[in-house]
């Protein structure tokens, strides 16, 4: 740990400190809506350590606090989780090898994977990403186990607009890498799309589906690079 | 969430076996990316590309969880918090600040009524 942290300077190491710390409180919401939804306190604690995957967990206990089936509880987490895939994909190279390999895959998240593409060098990127994954694994748990047992006194999640705090550390964290301008438009374009199929398809689906605008990026960049 | 809910039902092992799915499920999603990779070298150009790929992914995540919630729309009181962070964080605010000013924002604004 102390290793990791020696390879990334202060403000990098900071911004993980309060990613983490952030998830904690978006983990306190997690944990009161599931207590208040009619789980055992316990739950959103488990889940919070064996999927550690926020979106999905909230998902989940929300289908069954709506009276839906596990079955379809699984298969609408599941969905939500396939962009893991691509996640992989793009960061194979920080996961490290056998045992290690096992923890730093199920490290893999939004959070993780964006501060390890934001870096450029091979042993910084680890670090970031392992050093966020550890925190997060840390403080999402926690933090649910918090809210769950003080899930009465944040009751009303969204009085306190912890709603908003997800997609503004999504946001904030890849604003960087948008400077880039073909990367720009396709990423509206992506968003502008899974808005559009949002109310027709399951969750899950609508954020795959915005993959379709990958070609946007190729045919931009390769009219860039051809002299 | 709901008022009627029994506090000892839930999780029932149906539910419990459901979570457990997920937990598997979730992380042999996440060894797909890494074992593929680990059987086929991929050019330069398709290693940009799986990166564009996730920056997309993310950006369409923001945008919905954003906008949505149950496939309509939130209300304006969650983007527009969300606005207030993404604009504290273009102009390079510390991390903190983004996610108070998102959290205060939509806070202030449900006080005042909005939804």
């Amino acid at each position: 740990m102390r290793s990791l942290a020696r390879t990334l300077e202060n403000r990098l190491l900071r911004d993980i400190v309060l990613v983490c710390l952030a998830v904690g409180v978006i983990g306190l919401s997690y944990g009161a809506v599931a207590v208040t939804s009619g789980f055992a306190w316990w739950f959103p604690a488990l889940t919070g350590v064996l999927v550690l995957a926020a979106s999905s967990e909230f998902l989940f206990v929300g289908i069954i606090a709506a009276g839906g089936s596990p079955i379809a509880a699984l298969l609408a987490g599941l969905l939500v989780n396939a962009r893991h895939l691509p996640f992989g994909l793009a960061v194979h190279d920080v996961l490290g090898r056998g045992r290690r390999g096992v923890l730093g895959t199920h490290l893999m998240n939004d959070e993780t994977v964006v501060f390890a593409l934001a870096q450029d060098e091979p042993e910084r990127k680890r670090a970031a990403y392992w050093l966020c994954g550890l925190g997060i694994l840390i403080c999402w748990p926690v933090g649910a186990a918090l809210g769950a047992l003080l899930g009465s006194a944040v009751r009303d999640t969204d009085a306190l607009g912890l709603d908003a705090m997800f997609p503004a550390v999504i946001l904030a964290l890849i604003l960087p890498a948008l400077q880039d301008r073909p990367l720009r438009r396709t990423a509206l374009a992506a968003a502008a799309l899974a808005l559009t199929v949002t109310p027709f398809l399951p969750a899950g689906l609508p954020v795959l589906l915005a993959l379709a605008a990958l070609p946007l990026f190729t045919l931009r960049t390769r009219k860039k690079a051809t002299p | 969430m709901s008022d009627t809910a029994v506090s000892d039902a839930v999780p029932l092992p149906p539910t419990l076996a459901a979570m457990l799915a997920l937990a598997a499920g979730t992380f042999l999603l996440r060894l797909a990316g890494p074992a593929l990779r680990a059987r086929y070298t991929l050019p330069e150009r398709a290693e940009k590309l799986l990166e564009v790929s996730a920056v997309l992914l993310l950006a369409a995540l923001a945008t919905t969880s954003a906008l949505t919630e149950d496939q309509a729309f939130t209300g304006p009181a969650r983007p527009l918090g969300v606005l207030a962070g993404g604009v504290l964080a273009w102009r390079r605010a510390p991390f903190l600040a983004v996610v108070l000013a998102a959290a205060g924002t939509t806070a202030l604004l449900r006080l005042a009524g909005v939804p």
